[in-house]
């Protein structure tokens, strides 16, 4: 492996990694401020339960996001120096504004919701982890219309004495088409991801306790009321994902016809549903392939006889544009990727669907296969985030901007191989340790469950429910 | 080397009260995590050190990848330059910050004495890496590190640990860890105070002295130009600042000998800064390859643009973490940790007939007797 191939499994491995974490925390920061709404304003303290409890699992996602994220801000001057000398008039704005509106808000009063429970009325107390919410969203915002300049540049001018890009319209680059899309479409999808997460640990819940022993009332009350929530923000999710698909169509046709795989420019093109063809980058030939007459055009152009480009015809107007090369990403990737994704998005909204069904038939605790279906639901959405970002950024390639940088002209010169050997095992090793201890305790805290309703009095052989080896919500 | 216009000069000083906030505000952090093993007697003691910092380390934290942001958005080639030239070293902090983070939050989810023992170690040794690395990165900015005419740096971790360099490494050291003992005296109380006093003492004499040696080498080591009058003077003012805050401690005045520490943090780095102006990164290699502020730049366009957004949040920052430390003022002591925190004294308590000590999610209100509003009294009830 080169230092570039290095440099991009590094990016990969780190971003991904820390990708795993922030859909959950942002999804489940807005379900414990939702819970904790509930209990503001019922006083009922089943809310409050279902608040400590979950709010566990947030922190515990969130501590692991925090400490990933840090490697973010710094990765791109560390790897990638070309790119940020080339890019950084324009790219740096939003992370800046990143850190000075969102980050500070999320980690300031993250800290002050966990240990502030006594020390603030019951009013600001829930108005902190609202703020947290509202911070890890905004975080994400800034963070994908950096990410949307690279997909789609906008608001920018040459500079040929400075060789760079600099910024032109900084109202430009907040409101790219790009970012009004991909923002909704990776923020609700991260409620879909924490109210999956809920749904799962729910059911994980009623599994164990099938007995009727121990507190089963905040799982059963969270799922009913996550349910609802999760289908409408599945369904959300997947319209501006088709949004977004379109739009990508004329902003990035090249990866779009990649995602479908679609070799020659068709008028009526059909849909590919499962294809595999020999392994490597730009295979020229497929070995199975099925696919459904005129969908993709109808998808992508919403016509019968749409005209969807493809691939080779695509590579050649490149090749004419750009000069002589391949510009063709990973088709297996790209094919695949997408296909993880939108057919984990089909089952999100299925799984909500089924529950709700099951709750106006007055079965939803009792069904054992809906409930281990839920369980396994949990990853459902981690696989469509992660296929989905890869799916994006691997589509992208070879640019690193589309159109203006490739990815081979933006690592950083000078650092060797050596140096990235080293950081990119030392980042697998911290972070594969990260993971095995998060799941330990995600894991010992799922199997203590939330704590038991006051009225429960732990009479005989019942005292081990309360003193249970909690995961403390401070330190 | 060009002279900056005001913009560029703006954010230069902005980025330099970025770091001074982050090693004022962090200083502290990792002087209390390399202080967490030293100064406790039991388990109590700990926990009672780790919640002075508690709520408060990650908002801290987040001056560290604003200055990041800040440098990327305003000195596109300064932070491309740095980042990718002090490799190594920026992957060693990194590594040092993350098991740091993780051990406050994982610390106190188990119990046994080797999770415990390991989670502390961690924050003891990421904190000491911090601490002394930061030193002699910054140190190394100052002087200046090998670099060629595309401004990328060519010398390796070990070119960076040369002895001017340790020396800042120690200086940031020390000076942290007074700074970090003298708030755990203020954040504490009970014997603790004592202890930590008698750290903030020894530990700010040897800073002081450290720092009068680190800051007059640096002005000899400056070659461009002769002396610069106003880095000798913040320096001088730092070296009194670090020399007066462990008098003050010794006398009990814990609360202006923070100020005072945390005045020789602004200082010293405020002399760095001066003396690193107009450069952004010094070449050793020849002066002609050295990275001016001016050719690091971001458009005046983007200046202008961060400069609106850095008037509008930074304030509003300020006022949100002022209000935390406000709302988390009151000194910390034993009595609102003792009692059945951990699950195995909770354990051991249910064994027993004290009926009373059977609150084991204590732990869950922040350690202190009161639980928090809304969650009944009578959770959980007693057993016997």
């Amino acid at each position: 492996m080169n230092t570039l191939e290095l440099a991009r499994l590094q990016f990969g491995i780190t971003t991904v990694f820390h990708f795993i974490f922030v859909p959950m925390s942002i999804g489940m920061a807005c379900w414990v401020a939702y819970c904790q709404t509930r209990w503001y304003r019922s006083k009922d303290e089943v809310w409050l339960r279902a608040t400590r409890f979950w709010g566990k699992l947030m922190l515990l996602s969130i501590a692991i996001g925090v400490v990933t994220g840090i490697v973010q801000e710094f990765q791109f001057g560390m790897n990638w120096s070309q790119y940020s000398r080339y890019v950084g008039d324009i790219f740096g704005a939003p992370l800046a504004m990143e850190g000075l509106a969102a980050f500070f808000l999320e980690s300031t009063f993250v800290g002050i919701w966990i240990f502030g429970w006594d020390k603030l009325s019951p009013r600001a107390h829930l108005a902190t982890i609202w703020l947290t919410a509202f911070g890890t969203a905004l975080s994400a915002y800034f963070i994908l219309a950096a990410n949307s300049w690279m997909q789609h540049p906008v608001g920018y001018v040459l500079n040929h004495a400075t060789h760079r890009a600099e910024l032109k319209s900084i109202w430009a680059v907040l409101t790219n088409s790009t970012v009004l899309l991909a923002f909704p479409h990776t923020v609700i999808g991260a409620l879909v991801t924490g109210g999956m997460l809920v749904l799962g640990v729910s059911a994980l819940g009623l599994l164990r306790n099938r007995q009727g022993k121990g507190p089963v009332d905040v799982y059963s009350r969270s799922m009913r009321a996550v349910l609802p929530l999760t289908l409408v923000a599945a369904i959300a999710t997947g319209a501006f994902g088709h949004a977004q698909g379109m739009e990508m169509e004329k902003q990035q046709p090249m990866k779009m016809a990649a995602a479908e795989a679609l070799y020659n420019t068709t008028k009526g093109a059909s849909l590919s549903i499962f294809a595999v063809g020999p392994f490597e980058h730009f295979p020229k030939r497929l070995n199975t392939d099925i696919r459904i007459p005129h969908l993709l055009s109808i998808l992508g152009t919403a016509s019968w006889n749409g005209e969807v480009k493809g691939v080779n015809q695509l590579n050649r107007e490149d090749q004419k544009k750009f000069g002589p090369g391949d510009y063709v990403p990973i088709l297996g990737v790209t094919y695949w990727t997408f296909r993880l994704m939108a057919g984990a998005g089909v089952l999100l909204v299925l799984i909500p669907l089924i529950g709700l069904l099951l709750i106006r038939k007055g079965a939803l605790e009792r069904k054992r296969w809906f409930l281990r279906a839920s369980v396994i639901g949990i990853f459902i959405p981690v696989l469509a985030n992660l296929s989905g970002w890869i799916f994006t950024e691997m589509g992208r390639q070879p640019w690193v901007v589309y159109g203006l940088l490739k990815t081979s002209e933006a690592n950083s010169p000078l650092v060797s191989s050596s140096s990235l050997i080293i950081t990119l095992v030392g980042y697998t090793v911290i972070y594969g340790t990260l993971l095995v201890i998060g799941g330990k305790l995600a894991k010992r805290e799922l199997a203590h469950g939330p704590e038991a309703p006051p009225s429960q009095t732990p009479e005989h052989g019942e005292g081990e429910r309360t003193t249970r080896p909690d995961l403390i919500l401070a330190y | 080397m060009p002279d900056p216009n005001f913009l560029q000069t703006l954010w230069f000083l902005l980025i330099g009260v970025l770091w001074v906030g982050y090693f004022i505000l962090e200083g502290f952090d990792f002087g209390v995590g390399m202080l967490l093993r030293a100064l406790s007697r039991d388990d109590t003691d700990k926990r009672m050190i780790i919640h002075t910092i508690g709520p408060v380390w990650d908002g801290n934290e987040v001056w560290l990848l604003t200055a990041g942001g800040a440098t990327f958005a305003a000195f596109p080639g300064w932070y491309a330059s740095l980042f990718s030239g002090f490799y190594l070293a920026l992957f060693l902090i990194l590594a040092a910050l993350i098991i740091r983070g993780v051990s406050f939050e994982f610390w106190g989810k188990e119990d046994s004495p080797r999770w415990r023992a390991t989670w502390e170690w961690t924050a003891v040794i990421g904190s000491f890496l911090a601490a002394l690395l930061w030193g002699v990165g910054w140190a190394n900015i100052v002087h200046g590190v090998p670099m060629n005419a595309q401004h990328n740096v060519t010398g390796t971790l070990f070119s960076l640990l040369h002895p001017y360099a340790l020396l800042g490494g120690l200086v940031t050291l020390t000076l942290f860890l007074a700074h970090g003992a003298i708030f755990l005296a203020l954040r504490t109380s009970g014997e603790m105070v004592d202890r930590a006093r008698n750290v903030a003492v020894r530990a700010g004499g040897v800073a002081a002295a450290l720092m009068a040696g680190f800051l007059l080498w640096t002005a000899i080591d400056q070659d461009t130009g002769g002396v610069k009058i106003s880095a000798l003077l913040i320096g001088v003012l730092a070296v009194v600042l670090a020399a007066a805050a462990p008098v003050l401690v010794s006398r009990g005045r814990d609360g202006l000998a923070f100020g005072l520490s945390a005045g020789a943090i602004a200082m010293l780095f405020a002399c760095l800064f001066v003396e690193l102006f107009p450069a952004a990164l010094p070449s050793t290699t020849s002066h002609a390859f050295s990275l001016s502020l001016a050719g690091a730049s971001s458009s005046h366009y983007t200046q202008t643009v961060m400069t609106v957004v850095a008037v509008i949040f930074v304030p509003i920052v300020l006022a949100y973490q002022g209000w935390t430390y406000w709302v988390f003022r009151h000194r910390l002591g034993r009595d609102d940790f003792e009692g059945p925190l951990t699950p195995i004294a909770v354990l051991s308590s249910y064994s027993g007939k004290n009926g009373h000590s059977t609150d084991g999610h204590r732990g869950e209100s922040q350690g202190t007797r009161e639980q928090p509003p809304g969650l009944p009294a009578s959770d959980p009830p007693a057993a016997g």
